[in-house]
């Protein structure tokens, strides 16, 4: 049976993370070098781990499927990184980035995690401003920030809309001066399809060579898991194509415990629908909000007219406007959190207010802020993404209101791992959005860039010391193990098996397919009923994928269908537990709403009394229902309270 | 709309390779072009034949990992576009689109319309770093840097590193790649310690990995989807003739002591 326990350290909780520092086993420079670690994913945790464990004198392999570790999905964010700097002398401490985390998170996130990961945030910027991240700065040279959904205060660092392009090339830049010093070795263009573990201890990956269809097996002393979301279970989401479960997926298979999978953030500020080819959904920063007002027609008659392209926004005078966020919540406005923006904003559409063709979609409207701050500052503030809009939409933001509609973005969910983010499994480390840790049911804007480069530059260093100091004496993991034999045959026999079904669809048919149930009944909001239903769509889905793919190409080849079944196939299953966690799930918090569960005015019904826990799955086999065990969460510094954005 | 696509084929990076011609109907105005190939690799799927292989991530013009010759030009016809940014608007109905990959020596082809750009990675890790360890540093505040100096550092820093530079160019030169990254790092403080160093490392990177020099033709800057521009070049030049100087001076620092 196991027993979930984060193991915070016992001390008060502003000094736990001193504490477990000061006692925590280190490992001396000379074993670290007959030590060796592999870190699966370059992404800002992956990048930052693989950077900081080369410098410290390990011997690292890092993996990525891209061509190049600076491609990775963390170079899409856009908006900031928080930190409680308190440059701006406006309040902000670290307590108060705690606090605000933990709110965002609806109470559903723990507090060892949230503290800490507070307390590291401004080391963050010191270490990103030495290597060269080109911030916005004010004119005295100093850094600039803006606020971002949901805070009351200015601790958002920036870079332009681009900040996850800028802290990803700095700490790609940091690895690739451990590359060239020989502590790094990189591996792209990897698809790791496999974990291997050797006596309960995670050893190694098995992985695809892209490029050959090799099946090439790595070995190592720990670990590291740094793969990223998995939004893209939804088939549309603002992930990246490539972003996926599968490193993840096979360490549950494999006894790590998956938590709060359906936990997904839904991002209110992305670029609506438009057709049946699209591929992906763009997000636009949510900075956006500062000077945008949401709105959509107050009459219906207008919002079927501009459905119909026979009015413009333009024309729809400012009285028969609905600022339905300025309307519902006074305090907040446009700057409430995101799952409250997504949710008004579907219901408004749900209720016939929509403003696009297909009746998905509210305007974001910046001619008051043109009108107070003039063209050249708005433009000096969003132009880049206001250029992204209009070559998307073809339409000109700086005259016509842009339109806007929530889209998934984030995902909460992931493997479970204690205050050391070791997940269940001895030796196999999880960080970033890979990992369930620190965001609860809603996590605001700017904090995941935070936590990847938190837990990639200042505590797994720390924490996978404790389990290395205790492998000293383990010579290289030889790849000829049994174990080592059996996991790369397994991968080699699911490929051939996939490649072999020969049935008649594309595997996007499938994935498509997918993403259209998760989103319908597993989205925005869900009730009983449609998550049942959905339950049975998923297992009909996954038999007719095992006999009706079709994957042309050979298994010893580069072969971007067979490398998408494989991911497609797993998201099919992973859909499965989301619809579970989300059935178990009988409250509404954050961006997870159960529609049984809200207050008379509809906002979301916590119900802490029955659900203030973790809920980490555990894989029971093939065929069997998967277990669920619960980390109680314990508030003892922040009490739980209602949120109210009004 | 409809298009006659004529796509460069080759199986790994030692078959021959040729164009062959597609057909593709219904294409709708508002699909990017990657989505449009995206259409074209389900009717091939459908018969049975291999996908287009072509490299793609991110979808939104940042990754830097899409990027093709559309009717000979790096990321197609429109300015400060990426390919994954374009949209099937900027074509006429009925149009004849030649797709190819990336070619220069420095960049194999991988297989169709995937090259190999890790002679990108490696002139990075020939020096294009600022040399720090994760730990002890100093408040970022006690660092200030000019907001002009910040903003040219980071309009230098919007490289996406698709390659496009090298493509474009009549003698495959990387210079706006470097450029570019010499210049993020040399407006910086932090980055004006190693300027010395860093340039004449990354430059003689540069000249191992098979690219050419660059002789001014700048067609780098009118293909960059990202503008980048040629500004940097000549910024890296003087940051090399200074550092050779200065190198110079060093040696004979050396000699006399
Ligand atoms: C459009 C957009 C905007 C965002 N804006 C913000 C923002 O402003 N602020 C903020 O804080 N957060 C933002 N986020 C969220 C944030 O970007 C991500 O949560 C974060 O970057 C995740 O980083 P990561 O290092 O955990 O994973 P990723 O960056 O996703 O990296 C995953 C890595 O794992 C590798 N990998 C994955 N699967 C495999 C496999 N099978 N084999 C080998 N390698 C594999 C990939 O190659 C990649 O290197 C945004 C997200 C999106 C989509
Ligand atoms: S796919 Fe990322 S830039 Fe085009």
């Amino acid at each position: 049976m196991i027993k979930l326990n984060a193991n915070a350290p016992n001390a008060p909780l502003a000094d736990q993370w001193d504490a477990y520092k000061a006692s925590c086993k280190l490992v001396n420079p000379n074993n670290k070098r007959k030590l060796d670690i592999i870190v699966v994913g370059t992404g800002l945790a992956g990048a930052s781990a693989a950077a900081t464990l080369g410098q410290l004198g390990y011997n690292v392999k890092s993996f990525c499927y891209q061509d190049t570790p600076r491609r990775a999905h963390s170079i899409a964010a856009q908006g900031g990184i928080n930190a409680a700097k308190n440059y701006q002398n406006d309040g902000d401490n670290v307590y108060r980035l705690f606090y605000d985390t933990i709110k965002g998170g609806d109470y559903r996130s723990r507090e060892s995690n949230v503290y800490r990961l507070a307390s590291i945030s401004p080391e963050i910027i010191d270490i990103c401003v030495a290597q060269g991240v080109p911030f916005a700065r004010e004119y005295g040279g100093l850094l600039a920030n803006r606020s971002f959904g949901g805070a009351q205060v200015s601790r958002t660092f920036y870079a332009r809309g681009q900040t996850g392009q800028q802290l990803l090339i700095g700490a790609y830049s940091a690895m690739s001066r451990q590359i060239a010093e020989g502590r790094v070795k990189l591996y792209s263009r990897r698809d790791v399809l496999d974990i291997v573990i050797v006596d309960g201890k995670a050893r190694g990956v098995i992985a695809r060579n892209l490029v050959t269809g090799e099946i090439e097996r790595h070995s190592a002393h720990a670990v590291v898991l740094a793969t990223g979301g998995y939004g893209n279970v939804f088939y549309l989401s603002t992930n990246a194509m490539g972003s996926n479960v599968t490193p993840a997926w096979s360490a549950y298979k494999k006894g790590a415990l998956f938590a709060n999978p359906c936990f997904t953030q839904i991002h209110p500020t992305c670029i609506p629908v438009h057709g049946e080819f699209q591929s992906k959904l763009t997000l636009m920063s949510e900075s956006l909000r500062n000077d945008g007002r949401i709105w959509v027609p107050k009459e219906m008659e207008d919002a079927e007219l501009i459905r119909q392209k026979k009015l413009r926004p333009e024309q729809i005078h400012e009285s028969k406007r609905d600022y339905y966020l300025e309307r519902r919540y006074p305090a907040f406005g446009n700057l409430v959190p995101r799952d409250v923006a997504s949710r008004a904003a579907k219901e408004r559409c749900d209720a016939g207010y929509g403003v696009s063709t297909s009746g998905r979609a509210v305007y974001l409207d910046f001619s008051a802020a043109i009108e107070r701050l003039g063209r050249s500052e708005i433009s000096a503030r969003y132009g880049n993404l206001f250029q992204m809009y209009q070559r998307i939409v073809d339409d000109n933001p700086y005259r016509t209101p842009m339109m806007i509609y929530p889209a998934v973005h984030y995902t909460m969910g992931g493997l479970w791992v204690d205050y050391e983010l070791m997940t269940t499994v001895p030796g196999l480390y999880s960080i970033g959005e890979c990992n369930f840790s620190d965001h609860g049911a809603n996590r605001l804007g700017a904090s995941a860039l935070m936590q990847g480069l938190a837990d990639g530059y200042f505590i797994l260093p720390y924490t996978i010391s404790g389990y290395l100091s205790s492998e000293i004496n383990t010579p290289p993991i030889a790849t000829t193990l049994p174990e080592f034999h059996h996991a790369a045959r397994e991968v080699s026999d699911r490929l051939a098996r996939l490649k072999e079904t020969n049935g008649k669809e594309s595997v996007d048919h499938f994935h498509r397919h997918l993403g259209k149930i998760m989103w319908e009944y597993c989205g925005m909001s869900r009730n009983e009923a449609g998550l049942t239903k959905a339950l049975g769509l998923i297992a009909a889905l996954k038999q007719e994928f095992a006999s009706g793919v079709k994957i042309p190409g050979g298994l010893k080849e580069y072969n971007p269908e067979l490398e998408k079944a494989w991911r497609v196939q797993d998201f099919i299953e992973l859909g499965d537990l989301m619809v579970r966690d989300a059935l178990l799930r009988k409250e509404s918090c954050g961006g997870h709403f159960r529609e049984e569960y809200q207050t008379p005015d509809h906002e979301a019904l916590r119900n802490d009394d029955e659900f203030a826990f973790v809920a980490a799955w555990e894989h029971k086999g093939r065929d069997a229902a998967p277990d669920m065990h619960r980390e109680e969460l314990r508030f003892e510094t922040v009490k739980p309270s209602q949120r109210s954005y009004k | 709309m409809i298009f006659t696509l004529k796509i460069w084929r080759q199986k790994n990076a030692t078959d021959k390779g040729g164009l062959v011609t597609y057909k593709i109907g219904d294409v709708s105005p508002d699909s990017s072009f990657l989505e449009m190939l995206d259409q074209l690799n389900q009717q091939l799927v459908g018969k049975g034949e291999d996908p287009v292989a072509f490299d793609h991530d991110c979808r939104e013009g940042i990754c830097g990992a899409c990027g093709l010759y559309i009717n000979g030009r790096p990321h197609g016809p429109l300015k400060g576009t990426t390919t994954c940014q374009l949209h099937m608007r900027a074509f006429r109905d009925g149009e004849t689109i030649y797709i190819e990959p990336w070619r220069s020596e420095a960049f194999p082809i991988v297989r169709d319309l995937i090259v190999d750009r890790s002679a990108f990675d490696k002139i990075i890790q020939a020096g294009g770093y600022i040399s720090v360890n994760s730990g002890g540093m100093p408040d970022a505040n006690t660092i200030p840097v000019p907001k002009p100096n910040a903003d040219s550092a980071f309009d230098a820093a919007a490289c996406i590193g698709c390659g496009a530079c090298v493509a474009a160019c009549p003698n495959a030169s990387p210079m706006l790649f470097v450029g570019a990254k010499i210049s993020h790092l040399a407006l910086l403080p932090q980055g004006r310690i190693e300027a010395a160093r860093r340039v004449q490392k990354m430059v003689a990177a540069m000249d191992t990995l098979g690219f050419g020099n660059c002789s001014n033709a700048y067609a780098c800057q009118a293909e960059c989807p990202k503008e980048i521009s040629v500004a940097n070049i000549a910024r890296m030049n003087r940051e090399f003739l200074a550092a050779k100087m200065f190198a110079e001076k060093e040696k004979n620092v050396g000699f006399t002591l």
